[in-house]
């Protein structure tokens, strides 16, 4: 056997495929073997457990593993990095609890916020430069960490109360679907719910549209008046939470 | 073979841990390097790379890699490379080191150290793999002996053998686990007193130090546990040997407070300094 089927029969014995791995060890090697088969699984629920640990929280341990065994057995990892695994879990998440949509959704910001942890660093802008800002011009840059994840459940209020161990609420629906966004703030990621017209007014914002030009979108879209208004609120957020990386 | 060399660095260290990050951050903690699991600081920002260049600041790093799977036989992924040199390139390491052992072959990445055949195609595909990485990274590469839990019936050479052979055909250098000589010593019937004696003593230039326990019919490699006795009975054997190295205690599961650390820390100077003077 060539070192190269040697190694694929060997993963293919790590996923429980057929495998002619269990003639090319030793003797005495069945110990062994299962030694490389537990660790395998072992590690990549513990590589979950992990990145979702507000979702194993509202989950519990048995419904967890089970969760995170199925996702396994689908999912062999492919990254160069441990640290990808478990980019889809969400979605497993969401074809195992389809009436529980609240799942899915601490998940998504479980592996958001995880991914602002380490994402990208970006120099915070000095709000005192913010007078001597051309608004007819202006085209807001954001920080690279910034997400948006839709939601209809109160998926956020569930995620701070365990992080916050307080009393964790029943899981609900929204009277309407909305948004969360996550970011990060110097080294701590943060999220915030915002409404739908905001997560129109980022995504504007992100595509390189200019500040004004957005005022001008939003007021066709809720009037003038109520336009200028939001556009004021959301930019005063937006300086407030720090998600500003500059303005150009 | 790498034109650079790894000059010793002697001293006594260990593995930046996230429960002491805020140790090493406010306090003169008395250790001469850091080690480093370089996945940990591959990301693209955020708070792993901060408290890493302030360790930087302050002392030697040691860059010590899980994933470059150095005996793929279909070769060494280049994002990965990449990814390596570029955090070598900004923290300018004592040495950077991975294990000998492979992870992914094709798609599938194991993410666990799997074991090799001691076999002369192994050893080829090894080498092979070892001067691609030494060319990309151009620096010698030093790699560590797993604990292992099975042999292959193909397998024609110890692993000490295996070992001698590879740093002579590339230039690299080793990283001895003293743990792991033990822990793959009992599970796969070798005398680790053996695999000292045919290590070549003069290509290491660190030790591990670590704790195992007890599995179905093996010793696992936990890590989560003081060195035991047979360990440091070990490491007195060889550290007259060395010269001037690097020993570190690793230690990545059930985390005790900083200064229990440096307590077993502190016993392995105290044996390093008796056995130093006994060869004197
Ligand atoms: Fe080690």
């Amino acid at each position: 056997m060539t070192l190269l089927d040697l190694q694929r029969d060997f993963l293919g014995f790590l996923l429980d495929e057929p495998s002619d791995i269990p003639v090319a060890v030793g003797g005495s090697s069945g110990p062994g073997l299962a030694v490389y088969h537990n660790a395998y699984g072992g590690q990549l629920v513990e590589c979950l457990k992990d990145s979702y640990e507000r979702l194993w929280a509202w989950l519990g341990d048995e419904a967890f593993e089970a969760a995170a065994r199925r996702h396994i057995a689908a999912h062999p990892p492919h990254s160069w990095t441990l640290a990808d695994y478990g980019v889809k879990f969400s979605e497993t998440m969401a074809d195992l609890y389809p009436d529980d949509p609240e799942v899915a959704e601490i998940a998504a910001l479980d592996w958001a916020l995880r991914r602002a942890f380490d994402g990208p660093d970006a120099p915070a802008f000095d709000r005192q430069q913010l007078a001597a800002v051309d608004w007819d011009e202006a085209v807001i840059a954001f920080v690279p960490t910034l997400t948006l994840l839709p939601v209809k459940t109160n998926c956020g209020a569930i995620w701070n109360a365990i992080a916050a161990e307080e009393e964790v609420p029943a899981a609900e629906l929204l009277p309407e679907p909305g948004w969360v966004r996550v970011w990060r703030v110097g080294l701590q990621p943060h999220f915030a719910s915002i409404e739908t017209a905001e997560m129109g007014a980022i995504q504007l914002a992100s595509s390189g549209m200019s500040f004004a030009r957005l005022c001008d979108r939003l007021s066709e879209e809720i009037g003038v008046e109520t336009a200028v208004d939001a556009a004021g609120r959301y930019l005063a957020s937006w300086v407030q939470d720090q998600m500003i990386a500059d303005v150009r | 073979m790498p034109e650079e060399t790894i000059a010793p660095f002697h001293g006594f260290g260990l593995g930046l841990r996230i429960p002491h990050f805020q140790n090493y951050l406010t306090e003169a903690v008395p250790v001469d390097f850091i080690e480093i699991i370089s996945e940990n600081f591959m990301g693209a920002g955020g708070r792993p790379i901060h408290v890493l260049d302030e360790v930087r600041d302050r002392w030697p790093v040691a860059m010590h890699g899980v994933s470059m799977s150095i005996g793929s036989a279909d070769g060494i992924r280049s994002d990965y490379l990449a990814r390596l040199k570029a955090l070598a390139d900004r923290i300018q390491p004592l040495w950077v080191s991975d294990h000998l052992s492979w992870s992914r072959v094709g798609e599938v990445n194991s993410h666990d150290l799997l074991p090799l055949p001691f076999t002369e195609e192994a050893l080829n595909t090894v080498c092979a793999n070892i001067e691609h990485v030494q060319d990309a990274l151009e620096r010698p590469l030093v790699l560590e002996n797993p604990s292992t839990y099975l042999t292959f019936a193909d397998d024609q050479m110890t692993e000490w053998a295996f070992l001698a052979e590879m740093t002579k055909r590339t230039g690299c250098y080793l990283l001895l686990d003293v743990n792991n000589i033990y822990v793959s010593g009992t599970n796969n019937g070798f005398d680790p007193y053996d695999y000292l004696a045919g290590v070549p003593a003069d290509r290491v230039r660190q030790i591990h130090l670590a704790g195992h326990s007890q599995g179905q019919g093996r010793l696992i490699d936990t890590h989560d546990e003081p060195v035991p006795d047979p360990v440091w009975d070990l490491f007195a054997r060889i550290y007259p040997r060395l010269g001037r190295v690097a020993t570190m205690i690793e230690r990545d599961d059930n985390i005790p407070p900083l200064q229990d650390m440096l307590d077993e820390l502190d016993v392995a100077r105290r044996i390093a300094g008796d056995v130093t003077a006994a060869a004197a």
